[in-house]
């Protein structure tokens, strides 16, 4: 369909962004639950909650959101470089995404076997002993983190489309919508760890 | 694009697209062969359902072991109760009739994402496909009940996950479809058809469609939940691993009572379009029932406490959610009224439509009374967990949704297949049905204000007339089921060829060929004036 008007061609646009929205917030319903859930236990054992985020490496965690919110700025402008029609540097732009989230990705990893190191892990002996409301914190933070951390893993495959999607021009300075929901995604992926950042590392 | 208004009519039936034969149905994106597609496996599910539903009937006949043994009891309430709601009663609406109404009425060629839409029926398959099987593998059935509470759910060794996981993706399904409505609502309307020219059926589904995408997720991340303390002993809600139950029931109603809704606005849209027509005379009070639709939506997401009375909740929050749920009433009845209104003094022509439609009104205000017995904390304490709770949820959703569903489905069925089916066996299967219906669930309001508890197998002597007469029931309501559906599937090929409009309906649908083209419209037509308009002599009464 070549043939179509660029009056048409926006107005597919406008209804792709605007489902991409609505998805976005069941997105944030989704995580809103745990965030329920969070609220209510925190409420409950307040301190033992503090204990929890004490034990956080919060360098680790601050390390992260630098990761991430770097991302976000680099897929959004790889997406102002694909509009100037920019393909290598769209390209580039979006490899600078991915090698980020894979930091990410990385640190996470290591927080997180560093905790089985000290035989923190759901169902483990050491984490039974634990006061009752440090159980449910280490169980939150292993829940949201780890669901935040698919959600990165899922961005990250639509970024590696959009490579393959621009090498052969479905993503073009004509047509960026899979790139700009794509970029939507993960400023989503984005604002929910900014959100579990000071929840779980920095509210002592 | 094909037909042009002088060349002859191909009907999206006998289309072909790019793939033929049995593949351009499984891959098609055509919205309304995706809602025949839906059509078809709700059929088979809920007779899966209604069979087990029937078995425990059987079962219930006399007191102690009569066909089957508790646990096997168990499993059988549980899954009826996971596929009626999950697989049927949540999505047969929207995805049958919206799918394949919604475009038409509002004069667009499909819904905005039809690839989504596709994507959405395959998760429905999936998840209905785990529903069924967590009744036959491995641990056996799942016992939880459709409620899965916790700490239950969270240690019975039967098939739990795999019903969580029906229920998951289930609801996945149901939010992309939501989503897929909203989008098309909003961006795809014929030019001319403001909001307020747009039908009530479509507007009931925008109201549906909204909570669909605003309480679905509670309930993915809250079975989510459940399922990580069974696998990986996170604890959330089990008091073992140091959770807390009372805030499962929680977030399992948030999602699960707007459901209730998501099940019954839709059903409320289409009588709302039978009435009109079969009166031949504009809906009486359009914007009322546009208002009450939504208004049931809003305050529908703050009643979810009512189901929780008995659970140790605070006296305070008891009383908030009883007035709250007895607001919810308002708007109801406002519906109510508007459609006996649109009858008042219209020229009515009593055909199968219009009988289950009057039906569903009856049977509605049934379910509705006694939902506020319910609602009311003094009186719910008594009834909580009883027979009454389980006559008065089948009142509204199978006296409301499903006899709106059948209504729906003999008001459309021509326009759908392009035939018309018997009208004589229609009426017989509506007597059977109706008069199945109230012997099967009114003894249950009895028996359960007299004490008798729902989920039992088993039950006092004093109970027995009460079941026997309800098993009587069960069978006269299923042979009226196989009357309605053998009608219907019979004369789907064989009926008598329909005319573009046999009822004289105004509304989009009514005023292209039966059954449509493959595009719908030939022409995207212009709306230049508010729906429901039988001309000017019916409007000077």
């Amino acid at each position: 369909m070549s043939t179509h008007s660029i009056h048409s061609e926006q107005i597919e646009s406008e209804t792709g962004k605007l489902g991409m929205w609505i998805f976005l917030l069941t997105e944030l319903f989704l995580f809103g639950g745990l965030f329920l859930v969070y609220a209510v236990f925190r409420a409950q054992y307040s301190e033992a909650f503090h204990a929890g985020a004490e034990e956080l490496n919060a360098f680790i965690g601050t390390l992260n959101t630098v990761f991430l919110l770097v991302s976000s700025m680099t897929v959004a402008m790889a997406i102002t470089a694909i509009q100037k029609d920019k393909k290598n540097l769209a390209i580039f732009l979006i490899l600078v995404t991915l090698i980020l989230a894979g930091l990410f990705m990385m640190n996470k990893y290591f927080e997180w076997s560093h905790k089985f190191e000290f035989k923190l892990y759901p169902g483990s002996e050491v984490l039974k002993n634990l006061p009752r409301g440090e159980l449910l914190f280490f169980g939150l933070y292993f829940m949201m983190t780890g669901l935040h951390a698919i959600h990165v893993l899922i961005g990250m495959t639509l970024l590696a489309i959009n490579i393959f999607k621009i090498k052969n021009g479905e993503v073009s300075s004509k047509h960026y919508l899979h790139l700009e929901n794509t970029g939507l995604y993960w400023h989503l992926v984005d604002l929910i760890w900014i959100f579990l950042f000071p929840l779980l590392y920095l509210i002592t | 694009m094909s037909n042009s208004e002088t060349g002859t009519h191909v009907s999206y039936l006998e289309h072909e697209g790019k793939y033929k034969g049995l593949l351009g149905w499984l891959l098609t994106t055509d919205h309304k062969k995706i809602g025949l597609l839906y059509l078809y496996c709700i059929i088979v599910f809920f007779f899966v359902a209604a069979i087990l539903g029937i078995l425990m009937r059987v079962e219930l006949i006399a007191p102690g072991q009569t066909i089957m043994g508790a646990q096997t009891y168990n499993g059988m309430f549980t899954i009826h109760g996971i596929i009626m709601i999950f697989v049927i009663v949540i999505p047969a609406l929207p995805a049958i009739f919206g799918n394949f109404f919604l475009p038409i009425m509002i004069g667009a060629k499909d819904v905005a994402f039809p690839k989504l839409n596709l994507f959405s029926f395959y998760l429905f398959l999936i998840g209905a496909i785990f529903g069924v099987l967590s009744q036959f593998i491995g641990g056996g059935a799942p016992d939880t009940g459709w409620t899965f509470y916790v700490p239950y759910s969270s240690q019975s060794s039967t098939n739990v996950i795999y019903a969580l996981i029906a229920a998951f993706i289930l609801g996945f399904s149901s939010i992309l479809t939501g989503l897929n409505f909203i989008v098309t609502m909003h961006r795809m309307r014929a030019p001319g058809m403001g909001w307020f020219r747009m039908p009530l059926f479509p507007w009931s589904l925008y109201a549906t469609a909204w909570i669909q995408v605003l309480a679905t997720p509670i309930v993915g991340i809250t079975l989510l939940m459940v399922i990580a303390e069974r696998v990986l002993k996170i604890g959330f809600f089990d008091p073992a691993l140091g959770g807390d139950p009372v805030l499962f029931q929680h977030l399992f109603w948030i999602y699960s009572h707007p459901a209730v809704y998501i099940m019954i606005l839709p059903g409320m849209g289409i009588v709302t379009e039978i009435f009109p027509t079969f009166s031949q005379k504009p809906i009486f009070g359009y914007t009322a029932i546009l208002f009450s639709s939504l208004a049931i939506a809003f305050v529908g997401y703050f009643v979810w406490g009512h189901h929780m009375y008995t659970a140790g909740i605070s006296t305070g929050s008891r009383w908030f959610f009883s007035f709250l749920t007895f607001l919810v009433a308002v708007p109801s009845a406002i519906k109510v009224f508007n459609w006996v209104s649109t009858l008042y003094g219209g020229s009515i022509e009593m055909r199968p439509p219009l009988l289950y439609a009057i039906s569903f009104i009856f049977l509605f205000m049934i379910g509705g009374f006694t939902g506020l017995t319910l609602g009311s904390v003094a009186t719910d304490i008594q009834v909580h967990d009883t027979a009454f709770v389980v006559a008065h949820f089948h009142y509204i959703i199978f006296g409301g949704m499903g006899f709106a569903f059948f209504a729906g489905m003999h008001y459309w069925f021509p326009k759908i297949f392009g035939r018309m089916y018997n009208d004589k066996l229609a009426y017989i299967g509506w007597g059977f049905l109706f008069t199945g219906f109230n012997v099967l669930y009114f003894p249950q309001f009895i028996i359960g204000l007299q004490g008798m508890p729902r989920r039992y197998f088993d039950y006092l002597p004093q109970f027995q007339t009460g079941q026997v007469i309800s098993t009587i029931g069960g069978f006269i309501l299923f042979t009226g089921l196989i009357i309605m559906v053998g009608n219907l599937v019979y004369h789907a090929k064989r009926g008598a060829i329909a005319p573009a409009n046999p009822w004289k309906g105004v509304t989009l649908e009514w005023q292209i060929p039966s059954p449509p083209s493959h595009e719908n419209f030939d022409e995207i037509p212009e709306i230049n004036h508010a729906p429901y308009f039988f001309g000017n002599t019916s409007e000077n009464k």
